[in-house]
């Protein structure tokens, strides 16, 4: 059971990444990369979402028939966000002023009724929980790249405003990795998503390409292993 | 017959969609009744952080949030005022006036002192371009506290424009247009203070609602 759990891991986070393979959810991932701060904010957010939702999708499969499956999950995660959006508001106020406008724009995010569907209405709890959770982290890992790549390109620092998002402990996390620069605009603005994105997928594509070469190798030479890392 | 009841027929479907909308309406009526009043106190922390950001530390000693005025601006348009106190007496107040941005309204709250001086300025919600506009914004950029210390006097009515135009405020590289609405905002904003300098600083009662309180 571990090692299914692992391949759930790594498919979500690598192999099947709902950004970096899927290209699902680009509504959020163009609007939320301004900065790598937003990004990993906007990850979490739908991290949690994302495991507590297939899990109660799993948990209710048996009973949701096939033709009105949609709606339900739709009720379900908007019901899910709603929750968390009050929750954050009410209890964790200063939180929620950052993630606020993240939170929301959850419920838009087709890759959550994307999991439900494929992956949570057919499979057990723990698994469709491990799902969510991995699909959110490979959410959150491509979400602060991007902005990661945005915000030193557009302007030159590194983790603004982590503080606010993580407390203040996370003050050294913000760096000013290029001083007095200028500022290069496309960046920040919308085009600058997709041109980080599109170079973020050829990039993967390489390393793609460069690691089932050598793994080919691999199995020439040695024949009768299985291939590793096919994904 | 039969089937109609089973997994796929549409009395079970029905029943469960309504189940489903029912446990969720529960659910969030729920929730949406127990977050009520933590997030209304959460809301009037928030306002008053806002509205003591434009005022000089230790100020006022009053409950700003609640100690308001109602009066309306040159178009008819209502303005609700936020008096600071010290020792009952009324030593400045904050209101919020609009700019005309670039890519829509800014709101700005200003805080102004008994003599038409301004106290503080901040800009507290723009859809301005990120990287230009944005710099009214006192987390990107210092420009919004040149306004400390300004009024209708000092510098003279002609002079309250961006350098562009003759006037004595910065502009941005590459974005005249916010800081201009911004001035433009603020002239206004210190205009209604003097046409209703003598309701905004009297020291009268407070409000109903804080009186009630």
């Amino acid at each position: 059971m571990n090692g299914s759990w692992y391949g759930l891991l790594r498919d979500g986070v690598w192999g099947n990444n709902v950004v970096l393979v899927q290209l699902l959810a680009m509504c959020p991932t163009m609007a939320l990369t301004s900065t790598a701060t937003n990004g990993l904010g906007m990850g979490l957010a739908t991290t949690a979402v994302l495991a507590v939702s297939n899990s109660l999708v799993a948990s209710i499969r048996h009973w949701v028939s096939p033709d009105v499956r949609i709606p339900v999950f739709v009720v379900l995660i908007a019901t899910l966000v709603t929750l968390v959006d009050l929750g954050l508001n009410a209890w964790l106020h200063d939180l929620y002023k950052v993630l606020g406008l993240f939170i929301a724009l959850i419920v838009v995010n087709c890759a959550i009724l994307g999991r439900a569907e494929a992956f949570a209405s057919k499979s057990p709890v723990g698994a469709s929980f491990v799902d969510g959770f991995a699909t959110g982290l490979g959410f959150t890992f491509a979400l602060t790249l991007i902005g990661g790549v945005r915000e030193i390109l557009g302007s030159g620092t590194l983790f603004s405003g982590a503080r606010l998002l993580l407390g203040p402990a996370f003050a050294r996390l913000e760096l000013i990795v290029i001083p007095d620069y200028k500022g290069f605009l496309l960046m920040v603005l919308p085009p600058g998503g997709f041109l980080v994105l599109g170079f973020l997928l050829a990039g993967k594509r390489i390393l793609e390409g460069w690691r089932q070469r050598r793994d080919a190798a691999l199995t020439t030479s040695v024949p009768g292993l299985p291939k590793a890392g096919a994904a | 017959m039969k089937r109609f009841f089973q997994r796929d027929g549409v009395a079970y479907q029905a029943s469960l969609l309504g189940v489903v909308a029912l446990v969720a309406s529960a659910a969030l009526a729920l929730a949406a009744h127990h977050t009520r009043a933590p997030i209304a106190a959460a809301e009037a922390r928030d306002l008053e952080a806002s509205l003591s950001q434009v005022l000089p530390t230790d100020f006022s000693d009053n409950a700003l949030a609640t100690d308001t005025l109602l009066l309306t601006d040159a178009d008819g348009a209502p303005v609700k005022v936020y008096r600071a106190r010290k020792g009952g007496q009324v030593r400045g107040v904050i209101y919020q006036v609009t700019g005309k941005g670039y890519a829509g309204p800014i709101a700005i709250v200003m805080g102004v002192d008994r003599d038409g001086t301004i106290l503080g300025v901040r800009v507290t919600k723009h859809s301005e371009t990120p990287g230009l506009g944005d710099k009214v914004d006192a987390a990107k950029s210092d420009w919004v506290l040149g306004f400390s210390g300004k009024s209708l006097a000092e510098p003279q009515p002609a002079r309250w424009a961006v350098k562009k135009d003759g006037g004595e405020f910065d502009q941005f590289t590459g974005a005249t247009i916010t800081p201009r609405a911004v001035v433009k905002a603020v002239k206004q904003g210190l205009t209604f203070f003097a046409s209703h300098r003598a309701e905004l600083v009297d020291d009268g009662p407070l409000t109903t609602r804080s009186a009630a309180r």
